[in-house]
């Protein structure tokens, strides 16, 4: 069959499908290249699908339920009947108006002229930010140190850059009584010291952080800070709940610290900062010696961002550059509005024997369920982590979605911190309501 | 350097650093700093680029721009006022589905499955990413790694090639030939061919996959059946994978017919067709794009997606996906977008071409895309004040922009170093403009032999 197949030249392939030869996957060979093994499971696409599923209300995944500001919404349809460039592609690296602003706006804060063409690129959100970052700074035999909990992203990314991901736990302060507020959570600094090495390349951290909602002080940025430089390692600062900070929290650059503009990459969220997860505007900040690699990583893999999101982006910046500070500001606005829900969130899990740490920023807080005696005998869920369990179970019996903590820790660690889940408050009323509903009731069945 | 040596000096440099005082610190953390600031092994030498030496041309507005491939006409309405709608809904200005926006993927698997007459399975056969840059960009990093060799047809859209690269891959051109026996004065972008013995050698056990693009950017030059067959047949002979970008799919000039590698047998079980939202719907800015293929392949591109970007823009998808079933339903008929815009193009392709004979350039008649290459030889521009440092075409585009006010793109920014000489006499130029637009550049070109 074969000589005669050899001999019919073009129509081989004809008579091979004919005769079953190419079914589904039939090639030979390992298809997938080796930097994507080990990363192709992710926990939210289990569980925002079980959600839905379930019809679950959706304390789970990370993005507000009410609309962005109307200025915002407004900048958006303007720039869509703008002219026919606002369809087309702009600059590569940040349209005009966006990074102009931005770096308008940034430097006020830095305390320092930032280079809106240098200094800045746009990406596809945040996560595309961290990605250009690790993709453009870690190589095969790199340590990055991530601090945990940890938005869930960092490791994989870390893995597909070739890099070793060295991690340092937040832990609650020794002696303090309970651990009632994020800023018990704490480095321990000989831990930390004791993670840089010669092969440290970076360190990511998280301020506000997802989940725990701690907000980093300048003291702990300080330590941090110094130990950068000292080892001459590159700090990446994921700082997209930079505007959500309660209780008088201050967020802190740590870019803005001595010796650290020229090692720090920011990365900012519009998303985040205008309540539009959606619009997937994001940015990273920082020395153009730095941001030059993040740019050719950018343009290899997606070279423009959409175009009329960034303009509505940048005039929602301008707009905020001119009332910064004031009680029209929606970064004054938003937390004020989200700190009422974040203290009656938590009363209401306490009154169900949930133990919530209270967040001094960010969107989410986390809240210990080991005084809980749930019976999980889910057969389906019995190898799972005992909080995705939990989580699973809290999503199917009682129609609420809240994302297992122990996804934010390495595998090292994972089993340590099981008994935590997260919950994001940044909801309607109505849907903290709902949320509470079920828990008053549950509460009451007990 | 011994790089052992180096390792050691390293390694030690922090407890030199602590415990000499007296050493000069600054200098030594400059050098170290300037090492660990350098950037990764994977995008060493990607930083060049033909756009960033032509693009802020466009900002000029005293040039006419046919070079970067972006419309000047305005995208059709109903595109627009779906993308204002969606605006307006809570639920799709926050994260949607991170593979592709619902409405997005079912409307792709309605369209594509007519196209290609069979069920797409819209969650497992169907990736949305952003632009069809992005597609190449997943489709690489998910199967090209150290050691795989990527056949690359010349001249190529120039992202191909550092893409490979930075996968770790090793790009090997091939150029498409122009046949001898084509007319002198009546060119078309089907005299240009591949040499098949020349293919064929190409193929070797490390081949991992090649790459089509058709309609081709720059040449215009649409596959035909027969010679996807022959490029079928090499991939299935070596086992190797098809990467076919087809961002340009719709635009197809009367007498020819786009046709899917991914439907001849054999083929769809190792092929990525790549397609974009920014090409069919006149909105590049957009930045909306499309990977379709077997689950066994689709299921890596997605893993690339969830540790890259995540999910793409949500009004956006949700205008295209809107926009693609308007349009699902006039398929075939004039009405339909996809025909209209076509018919359009063909117009000012055929006027463009017209343009540039007068003026003695020989033009590349395009069977699809919305690019034109033309042969400058027959002008006998003296450029050698110019040096030699560059190609020719590189120092044709720069006087041209600079005398004549008129923007193209030089074609050896789209091959390699080998096939230089072969086509730096050729210059790109693109025809989705307005007809303001071709007018001004065809009172240059009228006026060219008037120096």
């Amino acid at each position: 069959m074969w000589r005669r197949a050899a001999v019919n030249g073009p129509w081989l392939s004809i008579r091979l499908v004919n005769a079953g030869f190419y079914d589904k996957g039939n090639m030979s060979r390992k298809l997938h290249a080796r930097r994507i093994e080990g990363i192709d499971k992710n926990i939210w696409v289990e569980f925002t699908q079980l959600a839905a599923d379930y019809k679950a209300v959706n304390l789970g995944q990370g993005f507000p339920d009410f609309s962005p500001p109307s200025f915002i919404q407004e900048a958006f349809c303007k720039a869509l009947s703008g002219g026919f460039s606002m369809h087309q592609y702009t600059r590569a690296f940040g349209h005009p108006n966006l990074v102009k602003i931005l770096a308008k706006f940034f430097s006020r804060i830095v305390g320092r002229e930032i280079d809106p063409m240098e200094d800045i690129l746009v990406s596809v959100g945040a996560y595309q930010a961290l990605f250009c970052t690790f993709q453009a700074l870690v190589d095969e035999g790199d340590e990055v140190i991530i601090v945990e909990p940890f938005f869930d992203c960092y490791q994989p990314m870390v893995m597909m850059a070739g890099g070793t991901a060295i991690y340092v736990p937040l832990k609650p302060k020794e002696g303090c009584g309970p651990v009632l507020s994020s800023a018990d959570w704490v480095l321990s600094p000989e831990e930390l010291a004791s993670k840089f090495s010669p092969r440290t390349k970076a360190i990511v951290i998280n301020t506000p952080n997802n989940p725990l909602g701690k907000v980093y002080q300048r003291k702990e940025l300080q330590m941090i800070a110094d130990l950068c430089i000292k080892h001459d390692v590159i700090c990446i600062s994921d700082e997209v709940y930079e505007w959500l900070t309660y209780d008088g929290t201050k967020h802190v650059k740590i870019a803005s610290l001595p010796g650290m503009w020229e090692r720090t990459v920011t990365i900012g969220s519009a998303g985040k900062t205008f309540s539009a997860t959606g619009w997937k505007v994001g940015w990273a900040m920082g020395s153009g010696h730095i941001l030059k690699h993040l740019k050719t990583v950018h343009q290899n893999s997606v070279y423009h961002c959409a175009t009329a999101a960034q303009e509505a982006v940048a005039v929602g910046f301008q707009r905020e550059y001119d009332v910064f500070g004031t009680d029209e500001s929606y970064f004054c606005q938003l937390p004020i509005h989200l700190h009422e829900k974040r203290l009656r969130l938590a009363d209401c899990l306490k009154t169900v024997g949930l133990k919530p740490i209270l967040p001094q920023g960010g969107y989410f807080m986390i809240a210990d369920i080991s005084n809980l005696n749930v019976d999980l005998t889910d057969p389906s869920t019995k190898d799972d982590p005992y909080d995705y369990r939990f989580v699973k179970w809290l999503i199917k019996e009682k129609g609420l979605a809240t994302i297992p903590v122990s996804a934010f820790y390495s595998p090292e660690h994972r089993d340590e911190f099981q008994k935590y889940i997260r919950f994001c408050f940044v909801k309607e009323d109505s849907t903290l309501q709902a949320a509470e509903d079920i828990l008053r009731q549950w509460s009451d069945s007990k | 350097m011994n790089p052992i040596h180096l390792l050691r000096v390293f390694r030690s440099a922090p407890r030199i650093l602590q415990t000499n005082r007296f050493r000069n610190f600054t200098s030594c953390q400059y050098k170290m700093a300037s090492i660990k600031h350098k950037n990764t092994k994977r995008i060493e030498g990607l930083d060049k680029n033909v756009w960033v030496a032509f693009t802020s041309v466009a900002a000029d507005p005293s040039i006419v721009n046919l070079g970067q491939g972006y419309p000047d006409i305005p995208p059709p309405s109903y595109v627009k006022e779906g993308l204002a709608q969606a605006a307006m809904v809570d639920r799709l200005n926050q994260y949607t589905r991170g593979f592709g926006h619902p409405t997005l993927v079912k409307a792709l698997s309605k369209v594509y499955g007519k196209v290609y007459d069979r069920q797409l399975d819209p969650f497992k056969e169907i990736l949305v990413t952003v632009g069809g840059y992005g597609s190449l960009f997943s489709t690489m990093q998910a199967l090209v790694e150290d050691g795989d060799e990527v056949i690359i047809i010349e001249p190529f859209f120039d992202c191909y090639v550092p893409m490979v690269k930075m996968a770790g891959g090793k790009p090997v051109l091939i150029p498409l030939r122009l046949k001898s026996s084509s007319a002198a004065t009546r060119v078309s972008s089907a005299d240009w061919v591949l040499d098949q013995e020349e293919l064929a050698s190409k193929f070797n056990s490390k081949t991992k996959a090649i790459i089509i693009n058709t309609p081709n950017n720059p040449i215009g030059k649409i596959f035909s059946r027969c010679e996807l067959q022959v490029i079928a047949d090499l991939c299935i002979k070596h086992d190797t994978l098809c990467f076919s970008d087809e961002v340009y799919e719709w635009l197809v000039y009367k007498g020819h017919e786009h046709v899917k590698i991914a439907t001849l047998p054999g083929m769809w079980d190792r092929t990525i067709t790549i397609g974009s939202a920014g090409k069919t719907f006149s909105v590049t800015g957009w930045k909306l794009g499309w990977s379709i293929g077997p689950e066994h392949l689709i299921k890596h591109l997605q893993t690339v997606m969830q540790n890259s970007l995540y999910t793409c823009p949500t009004p956006l998808q949700d205008a295209v996906g809107q926009g693609l079933l308007r349009d699902f339903e006039l398929m075939g008929k004039p009405d339909c977008y996809f025909t209209s815009l076509a018919v359009e193009l063909e117009g000012k392709r055929d006027r463009m071409a017209a343009m540039l004979r007068q003026t003695g350039m020989t033009p590349v008649v395009p069977e699809g895309g919305y690019f034109m290459i033309v042969d400058v030889t027959a002008l006998n521009q003296d450029l050698s004040h110019m040096g030699d440092d560059e190609p020719y075409d590189y120092k044709f585009v720069k006087w041209m922009i600079k005398e004549k006010k008129l923007a193209a793109i030089p074609v050896t920014a789209f091959v390699g170093e080998d096939s230089v000489k072969e086509f730096e006499k050729y210059i790109r130029l693109c025809f989705i403009k307005q007809e303001s637009t071709l007018d001004a550049a065809e009172a240059i070109l009228k006026s060219w032999n008037k120096g």
